[in-house]
């Protein structure tokens, strides 16, 4: 289908990073099965630095390759790096979006901006 | 491997022999049918030679065939051209909520122009009940609508009882035949049908042609102003090799139809049974027998058909998540919504129609390469582990 960049079909085909993840620090679980998308975030942190990261996702083949590329792109980022990844930066890291699918970037920019919060209030309970 | 084409709803590719019946209508036959002279009137013999074929065909009179651009003209002649012929006797129409767009789109503008319009609902498999359309009518009714067979999910609809019903209270009988002309038998006179649209494409002829039938004395303003073609129905100068085509396509469908018609109802029951041996957590969509010999909807828990449609594509099999038509819009099927299925499951969806070409060969690619596409989704699947979840909590 041509409506998608080689670089979409490549993350869709092998999707990166894809599972649920064993003791995460941040989790961001967004969308509704209602509105065709659901992506569920993990991240693990160490010392402000996001070490790896992993998703699951029902979706089209936008929200998965979104899923994948925004797991990429946070990896090795610090937590204040991270939260300035913009939807626009992963629908450019993957050569561009149909206009009708860049609501699959929001998405992406969404769980990751809820799996951040998660982990900033995790840390603010955590007995130092 | 070759690729796999099991998209025949969307369109079919043309019979060689089509192609071939058409060709000295391009360069040697060239006339224009209105025209005086030998060039003009060759042409029209050859379109007259065609209207008679397909007339033959639904059991109907040559007159009562108007050629058109395609399906979609069609329905919106029948029901615009019905509409502004008619609005003087009454302003309502009847159809159903599974319409082609064709279909749902021209009552809608007719809404907006005051007509009121009422979509009846279906049933869990799709069908619309006869005494549904009977308690529908009111003394304003002008038409009633209902597709012969629908195109996502392969219903076939009770046409002839509606029909009937259509015929006792005077009131004109459309049916979008798009689905089913050349694949199923229709004889207007046994169905009571006044107005019936039809597409070249569908039948291994070529895009661009279709008809419309209109049973005599049938009053319908034209959408199309200018000459006289057609009878006065529809200006244009006529698409002589689309109407060879069309004919053409009609003659080889009527000559194999039923040994096709059998052919295809096993190869599609063939892969209904090998899906639902392979995967758990499937749906078919349409009713079990009352379907086209061609059509396989499904809808599969925990994934988007698109997903689905990708992956196959790049194992080189070609299906749908429904109609080609919307398959654009992020919208989940109406006609999924409408047999009562959640928005997850119709997001879900997916539609494999069969062809001429399919063989065993290609039902068995798909049992092996469907339940591989499903398991690489549904591991990146957040519902499909809630859904194991609840699963494992209830069994415990």
């Amino acid at each position: 289908m041509s409506q998608y960049s080689e670089k979409v079909m490549e993350h869709f085909a092998h999707p990166r990073n894809v599972g649920e993840m064993e003791n995460p620090d941040g989790v961001g679980r967004v969308g509704n099965p209602t509105c065709g998308d659901i992506m569920n975030l993990y991240l693990k942190v160490k010392d402000g630095v996001i070490t790896d990261a992993t998703f699951k996702t029902f979706g089209c083949g936008a929200a998965i390759a979104t899923s994948s590329m925004v797991t990429e792109l946070v990896k090795g980022k610090t937590v204040k790096e991270a939260l300035s990844i913009s939807n626009r930066a992963v629908a450019e890291a993957l050569g561009g979006l149909p206009p009708i699918k860049m609501h699959c970037s929001v998405l992406a920019e969404e769980a990751l901006k809820a799996a951040l919060d998660d982990y900033v209030a995790r840390q603010g309970k955590k007995p130092e | 491997m070759n690729p796999i084409y099991m998209d025949h709803a969307a369109t079919t590719p043309t019979d060689q022999r089509v192609v071939e019946a058409m060709l000295p209508y391009f360069g040697e036959i060239y006339g224009n049918p209105s025209s005086l002279h030998g060039f003009g009137q060759e042409a029209r013999a050859a379109v007259e030679a065609a209207r008679a074929e397909i007339a033959r065909f639904l059991g109907a009179k040559p007159t009562e065939i108007v050629f058109t651009s395609g399906g979609t003209e069609s329905d919106n002649f029948a029901i615009k051209g019905t509409a502004w012929a008619k609005r003087k006797r009454g302003n309502h129409i009847i159809t159903s909520a599974i319409e082609h767009h064709a279909v749902l789109e021209s009552c809608r503008f007719l809404e907006k122009e005051g007509f009121r319009v009422t979509y009846l609902p279906v049933d869990g498999d799709g069908l619309v009940a006869p005494a549904d359309v009977a308690g529908a009518i009111t003394d304003q009714t002008i038409l009633i609508s209902i597709m012969h067979a629908n195109n996502e999910i392969g219903t076939i609809q009770p046409i002839a009882e509606i029909g009937r019903i259509a015929k006792e209270k005077g009131i004109g009988f459309h049916t979008d035949a798009v689905q089913t002309f050349g694949h199923l038998p229709i004889n207007v006179d046994e169905l009571n049908i006044d107005l019936l649209s039809a597409s070249a494409h569908k039948l291994y002829g070529p895009k661009g042609i279709g008809l419309l039938y209109i049973r005599k004395g049938t009053k319908l303003t034209p959408l199309m102003h200018g000459g006289d073609q057609e009878n006065g129905r529809r200006a244009s100068t006529q698409n002589v090799p689309g109407i060879v085509g069309f004919a053409k396509a009609a003659e080889l469908a009527a000559a194999s139809m039923h040994e096709e018609m059998a052919r295809l109802t096993s190869l599609r029951d063939r892969l209904i049974r090998g899906l639902f041996e392979r995967l758990d957590g499937i749906r078919l969509n349409g009713h079990p027998t009352r379907r086209l010999p061609n059509n396989i909807n499904l809808s599969v828990e925990s994934i988007e058909g698109e997903g689905i449609i990708l992956s196959l594509d790049m194992m080189g099999i070609a299906c749908s998540t429904g109609s080609a038509c919307t398959s654009s819009s992020l919208e989940p099927s109406h006609c999924l919504l409408a047999i009562g299925l959640p928005h997850e499951l119709s997001h879900g969806s997916i539609r494999f129609s069969l062809g001429k070409q399919t063989r065993e060969g290609d039902i068995d690619a798909v049992l092996e390469a469907l339940p591989q596409v499903v398991g690489r989704l549904r591991a990146m699947s957040p519902l499909y582990d809630q859904k194991n979840l609840k699963e494992r909590e209830e069994s415990r």
